[in-house]
């Protein structure tokens, strides 16, 4: 970096995964046929009210207290206004001066110690519809032929997060959101899934020289969908600055996208920038004023949170691992496998258990901490059925842990004895120099053995007897 | 022969219970009554003329009826027909009130004289050649021409009161929050109240009483304090009413007005009341201005779903999403919309907000101390309706600034968020002139025991001369 530091600031959208939509009954549900699950209210016909939706309320109150914000004694609804065909009342029901949730922090583990990242608020809305535009660029609305508008999503509760640019590269910026979305799932209230769009990011960047006070121009890099993405579209942009700066330039204020296929930053049309929302407060809405006992009841249902698990890991297995587990939901299956090679357990949950596509949850600990004991001396194949097969009913380690490997010459001769008085052609020909036939008899060996011989063993003693 | 001029909806409720008519036979001297004078009134946007068993009623037509086109008096919804009832029509139609039609009103409530209908105005019964005042025109003219018993207004600055006291009708504005506005066309939400127009004072209270009550789908209603009362007293010993010097010297009010109210003050004092003069010299100082900008500002916001994307007019524009935008509502949208769009716009643009809408909030919280200091001293305050009696048609078409002093009156109490009655109280100049009665939130009962004992006192005849 030369001695520039990057200035992250990340705005982040989770949608709630609630029955009904933020101010109607209508199904809160993803991939239904367009414009299935509607109504007067989410379609704006005249006269229609928007009634908020409490568990939105009670769900958003739930982050704000993991994320260790202030809950407002009185919220605010506000009425953001602009005219798009995916807003049908032209404008959003959104929060403005008096978020639900303020000030808060959220602390992310790195390398060098934990890093504690702001948070300014966490506020409800409702999300928007969702365009498409068919014809023109890259599916852009700019140049389509026709656009088509589906209402499903029109509605959905969405909760917008606010960090403070407390972020200082693309790879922290992906542990936050890893890390946010963890929570988010833990707290069962999004799926928090970034191709659904069910949970979005985007990310304020800026540099400025180690030790400058105050922030330079800031440029915003739009709809980053995966967690790679917003690392790597934050480290281009990151460069991308400094080289300016370091040539002389300015850095414009801008809305940018990341194409990931190409690696490279491109502007959005600036049109869509100077608006003005003419936000006021929603005269169809009374104050929301969460109740104690509510605020109560959502900060007891908050568990350890993953940063602090994290913690907690890295004592017994590195950083990345520790990251992997807590972030991939396996921890709590790391913490009920005995075993004293944690390392091992980990990777295996990590790798193989992965692999295997078996639901954590499911396994038996103790079970699964036999078969980690046992990975050396079982066959692989058995280790990995016996994985694949650990999240049954009733599933025990015992008929996997029986088929151990036969490593005893004593065991196997007799066996390969019988294979080489089979096949006197093969014993002539390998004799003969076609060294290659020792895979064939190897082969016939583990056949007769279902699996269970030490390859290793076996190799010896057939090089023994062939070759004597 | 059932004289739809004279009757009540208490007699017509009458007749059917004696069985001395069936509701098809009442439902019919209205349609009849319709047919005869409507087109000379033209109080009818839409005849709908429902059967049912019971007093039929007329909406004004920005009340959402299922399957019944609403038009809200705007080209912009022409030939929308809304696929649910608002809550106000769900309500009447449980209590068995078949539909006569909707009504004239000023294109999206927005007007005093019902002349800004974008389907030519409402004549008033008394004087053809005059206004019934508005917005709600259409509903005051049925009724006092006989064409309904009893119908449906909204009020936003006075559009029930004012249209009321130029028909000689009894019109209440009930306390924000004690009716849904669920389906009701929005035009300043913070200020919209749906009210009933009928003969009498019971009438109105017994209809009050039909569609008042919290409602799930506005979250801005409340459960009545008290079960509505049919006033039946004659007295009103004990009663305390101040008469506002502000409201009652008020530049602009005819003397003919002040005789007719000044009379039916004293014959209040006559019937037992303790009358004194008080002062709110801020409310009607600045209530008027306040509400200019406080209307218009979430009317711009509210007025934005109509966008010819989903609903009502659609301007034939190809490829151009912002001239789509812009033709449809050039096009959909009269003059005084688009005049308070652009009002409304300003005053919530960045920059401007606090001197405008935040400054009108504030004045705002102001109207409503002094009206609740008043309300210390006394259980009812007493001014003119509407400083004048109705005027010509054209009269004030051309100066919007005059066309909003009509309501000088009647917006200070409707800023405050309290219920106001107006009953006619005498002739001036042979036309009617209104009383209005103001009271503390969810005083209604006390306004109704108030107007039903000078109503009988008075003995004012509602039939218009002209058609007696």
């Amino acid at each position: 970096m030369n001695g520039w530091e990057p200035v992250i600031g990340l705005e982040i959208h989770v949608q709630l995964k609630t029955r009904t939509k933020m101010f109607c009954r209508c199904e809160n549900v993803w991939g239904e046929e367009p414009n299935t699950r509607t109504c007067p209210v989410c379609l704006a016909h005249p006269g229609t009210l928007p009634v908020p939706n409490k568990t939105a309320i009670e769900w958003t109150v739930k982050l704000g207290l993991a994320l260790d914000c202030e809950i407002a004694e009185r919220a605010l609804f506000h009425r953001k206004n602009y005219f798009y065909p995916d807003l049908p009342k032209g404008y959003q029901i959104s929060q403005y001066d008096v978020p639900l949730c303020s000030e808060g922090r959220f602390v992310v583990p790195g390398p060098d110690g934990d890093r504690e990242i702001g948070i300014v608020r966490a506020h409800l809305e409702e999300d928007a519809a969702k365009t498409i535009h068919v014809g023109g660029a890259a599916g852009r609305i700019h140049g389509a032929e026709y656009s088509l508008v589906d209402f499903n999503r029109g509605g959905t509760p969405l909760v917008e997060i606010v960090a403070k640019p407390d972020v200082r590269s693309g790879e922290e910026a992906r542990r936050f959101l890893q890390l946010l979305r963890q929570t988010v799932i833990e707290l069962d209230i999004s799926d928090a899934e970034m191709e659904k769009g069910s949970l979005r990011c985007d990310a304020n960047v800026s540099v400025r020289k180690a030790g400058e006070e105050g922030y330079r121009t800031k440029t915003e890099l739009k709809n980053m969908n995966s967690f790679k993405f917003v690392a790597d579209g934050i480290a281009v942009e990151v460069e991308r600055q400094i080289a300016r700066y370091q040539a002389g330039e300015e850095v414009m204020q801008q809305t940018l996208h990341f194409d990931p296929q190409t690696g490279t930053i491109a502007p959005l049309r600036s049109k869509e920038e100077a608006h003005d929302y003419r936000y006021f407060p929603e005269p169809d809405l009374v104050a929301v004023a969460p109740p104690a006992d509510m605020v109560e009841r959502a900060r007891a249902e908050i568990g350890e949170l993953p940063a602090a698990r994290i913690r907690r890991l890295e004592a017994e297995v590195d950083l990345d691992l520790a990251y992997g587990l807590v972030t991939s939901g396996r921890d709590a299956l790391y913490a009920r496998v005995p075993g004293d090679d944690r390392r091992a357990v980990a990777n295996v949950l990590m790798n193989q258990l992965a692999a295997a596509g078996v639901d954590p949850a499911a396994v038996d600990g103790a079970e699964l901490g036999r078969l980690v004991a046992a990975r050396e001396t079982i066959p692989r194949q058995t280790f990995l059925d016996a994985l694949g097969a650990s999240a049954d009913p009733d599933f025990t380690a015992d008929p996997y842990l029986a088929e151990t490997t036969v490593s005893d010459a004593a065991a196997l001769d007799p066996v390969i004895d019988g294979i080489l008085a089979a096949n006197p052609g093969q014993v002539e020909a390998y004799r003969g120099g076609k060294e290659g036939l020792l895979g064939f008899f190897v082969g016939q060996v583990m056949k007769e053995t279902q699996g269970k011989a030490d390859a290793r063993v076996v190799n010896e003693r057939l090089r023994e007897k062939l070759n004597a | 022969m059932i004289d739809t001029l004279r009757l009540t909806a208490e007699d017509a409720a009458g007749l059917l219970e004696r069985g001395e008519a069936s509701g098809d036979e009442l439902a019919g001297a209205y349609l009849d009554a319709i047919e005869a004078r409507d087109p000379e009134l033209h109080a009818y946007l839409h005849v709908v003329g429902e059967q049912g068993e019971g007093v039929p009623i007329a909406h004004k037509d920005v009340i959402t009826t299922k399957g019944i086109p609403t038009t809200a008096g705007s080209k912009i919804l022409l030939g929308y027909t809304p696929v649910f009832d608002s809550t106000v029509a769900a309500r009447c139609k449980e209590a068995g009130l078949p539909i006569l039609g909707k009504t004239n009103l000023d294109e999206l409530a927005m007007g005093s004289s019902t002349e800004n209908s974008a389907f030519g105005p409402t004549r008033n019964p008394w004087d053809p050649e005059r206004v019934p005042g508005g917005s709600s025109g259409g509903s005051a003219a049925a009724v006092a021409g006989g064409l309904a018993p009893w119908a449906l207004g909204t009020d936003t600055g006075g559009s029930v009161k004012q249209p009321a006291s130029l028909c000689g009708v009894v019109g209440l504005r009930p306390t924000y929050g004690t009716v849904s506005r669920y389906g009701i066309v929005a035009f300043a939400s913070s200020l919209d109240q749906v009210g009933p127009l009928t003969k009498t004072v019971r009438d109105n209270a017994r209809l009050y009483e039909i569609i008042a009550g919290q409602d799930p789908c506005d979250s801005t209603t409340v459960e009545l304090p008290e079960p509505v009362a049919i006033p039946e007293g004659e007295d009103l010993t004990g009663v305390r009413i101040g008469v506002p010097k502000e409201m009652n010297e008020a530049e602009g009010i005819d003397p003919g007005v002040s005789a007719s109210v000044n009379a039916a003050i004293r014959l209040a004092e006559e019937l037992g009341a303790d009358v004194e003069e008080t002062s709110l010299p801020r409310s009607v100082d600045y209530g008027l201005a306040c509400y200019y900008l406080v209307a218009p500002a979430e009317a711009s916001s509210n007025l934005a779903r109509y966008d010819g994307v989903r609903y009502g007019h659609r301007a034939a524009v190809d490829g151009d999403l912002t001239a789509l935008y812009a033709r449809t509502r050039w096009e959909g949208f009269g003059a005084e919309p688009k005049r308070r769009i652009l009002l409304g716009t300003y005053a919530l643009s960045a920059g401007y907000y606090d001197a405008y809408y935040g400054q009108a909030q504030k004045v705002r919280t102001v109207i409503a101390r002094e009206h609740a200091a008043a309300f210390e001293r006394f259980d009812v305050l007493v001014s003119p309706t509407s400083p004048t009696v109705a005027f010509r048609i054209g009269e004030k078409a051309e100066n919007p600034l005059a066309m909003y002093l009509s309501d000088l009156l009647t917006i200070p109490a409707n800023m405050a968020g309290l219920p106001g009655l107006s009953i006619p109280c005498g002739l001036s100049d042979g036309l009617p002139v209104g009383l209005q009665l103001i009271g503390p939130q969810f005083s209604e009962n006390a306004l109704f025991r108030v107007g039903h004992a000078l109503e009988r006192a008075l003995g004012f005849d509602f039939v218009p001369e002209r058609l007696r």
